[in-house]
Parts: structure tokens; sequence; C-alpha cells
């Protein structure tokens, strides 16, 4: 699944438009403990999270995630948003609970490692 | 051995704001060296840990890098505070993380052994009222 089908899946808003939505997600992630993330955090990995500042892009970005997923409408701040479009990272935001984008992802086949 | 690069960055303690640019700036230049893969990602991991680590627990520190042909090293070493009990420092889940760090989601007690799982090599030193090394090693071939 391209970041672009996930964005319609999950009737979310790209928050970093300028970036590409090509990028493949090979599987998905839930979680607020950024040290967490660290340990479990993986390449092509959508990661569902209610944190954003700018650490948040940091892990992202150093995991190789395709992209971060905000639940229930959560904007990310200004100064994270110049990160994530520095590097590359695109943000989502859905207006979607955690826990229904999770079964959204994974009732379309996203599976939980790669 | 000849090195091929060598970088090193101060850490200040609790600036959260910059936290994240040493490990990023490491994984720039070991691209560039055109490494990649695996290795690149484990460095990129532990060095981020690490450099958190920093500027979480320490009161400040510097990150070494050094490449040479058949490794990258990461050496973190801090002014203080010391790690009394090291064995507990290094089972997941045990934090002395606090409050600020806490709401921005750090402070799980994954820190140390997810570095020790990332590396080839780990090793840590601390001495209480001195400070903590920790050396890793990630084999290129």
């Amino acid at each position: 699944m391209k970041v672009s089908e996930l964005r319609e899946l999950i009737q979310a808003e790209n928050m970093t438009p300028a970036l590409s939505e090509d990028r493949e997600i090979t599987c998905g992630y839930v979680c607020d403990l950024l040290s967490w993330v660290m340990a479990h955090g993986d390449e092509g990995m959508a990661w569902v999270t209610v944190q954003t500042h700018m650490n948040v892009v940091a892990v992202a970005v150093l995991s190789e995630m395709a992209c971060i997923v905000l639940p229930e409408n959560i904007r990310m701040e200004a100064e994270s948003l110049q990160k994530a479009n520095d590097e590359g990272m695109a943000v989502l935001t859905s207006p979607l609970t955690a826990y229904e984008i999770c079964g959204r992802m994974m009732a379309s086949g996203v599976p939980a490692h790669n | 051995m000849s090195e091929l690069m060598k970088a090193s960055y101060p850490v200040e303690a609790a600036d959260y704001t910059s936290a994240g640019s040493a490990s990023a700036d490491i994984k720039r230049r070991l691209k560039k060296l055109g490494i990649s893969g695996d290795v690149l990602r484990r460095v990129a991991v532990a060095s981020y840990e690490v450099e958190l680590n920093l500027v979480i627990h320490s009161l400040g520190g510097v990150l070494d890098l050094s490449v040479y042909p058949e490794y990258v090293q990461l050496v973190s070493t801090d002014r203080g505070p010391g790690i009394p009990d090291l064995s507990l420092a290094m089972r997941e889940g045990w934090s002395t993380a606090n409050d600020e760090a806490r709401s921005l989601g750090f402070g799980a007690g994954m820190g140390l052994p997810n570095m020790k799982r990332n590396a080839d090599g780990f090793d840590i030193q601390s001495t209480v009222g001195v400070g903590t090394t920790i050396q890793m090693k990630f084999n290129l071939t």
C-alpha cells in the first residue's frame, strides 16, 4: 500500500503535500512512547502516534519509516512539519481514532512486521 | 588501522530541540561513504539512543564517531552523574528519566538494551560522580 492509498483509506489529510505519496508502506505500528518506538520501529512503517514534537520526526527518519499518522485530527506544529518536509517524511492526519486507523490498515493487509 | 573518517559532537543536557541532530549528521556522513542497509539503520538507531541518553540523563557530554575500513565506532563520554547500578540500567523497562523527558515520550527504559541489541560490540563503564562511557562497534565486513 502506498502512502496515497493509506491517506484515502483513513480519510486523512496530507500535512506534507510537497512530498511524494508514492512511498510503499510495508508494516504498521501504534505507540506514543518514543523510546519504545526506537526499539521496535522499522523500515517502511506507517506509525500512528499522538505525539507531534520534533523528536517524532527524528525517530521516524532514523528508522526509515514510510509515514507518520496522527489520529483524531491532531495537527503537527509548524516547526516539526518543517523538519518532516526537510527530511522527506510524510505526515498524515486522520479524523479516525488510532484504534480505527490500525483496524483499517490491518484489514487492508498491512502487517504488523516486515 | 587508518581511519576513514572521524567526527565529534558535543551534546548538551536537556537540549530536546537539538536532540537527534548528531545522529542525523552521522547517518548522512555514513551514507556518503557508501554505507547502507541494515548497518546504516542500526548505527542510526543506536546513535540516536545514545544521543538521547546524553540529553536525558547526563550533565552533558560528547559523541565521537570513527569509521574504519572494517567497522564503525561510536563512543559516548559524559561528565556525570554516573550510573550507580549498571545491571539495573541495562534492564528493559527500567528508567530514571524525569517528567520532562517522559512528557515527550521518552523514558521507556529501552535505551541501553536497544543500543546493545543494535551494535555488534557494546561496552559500558560508569563511575558515580565521574561519568559514563559507552562504546559501540558495528561491523562493516
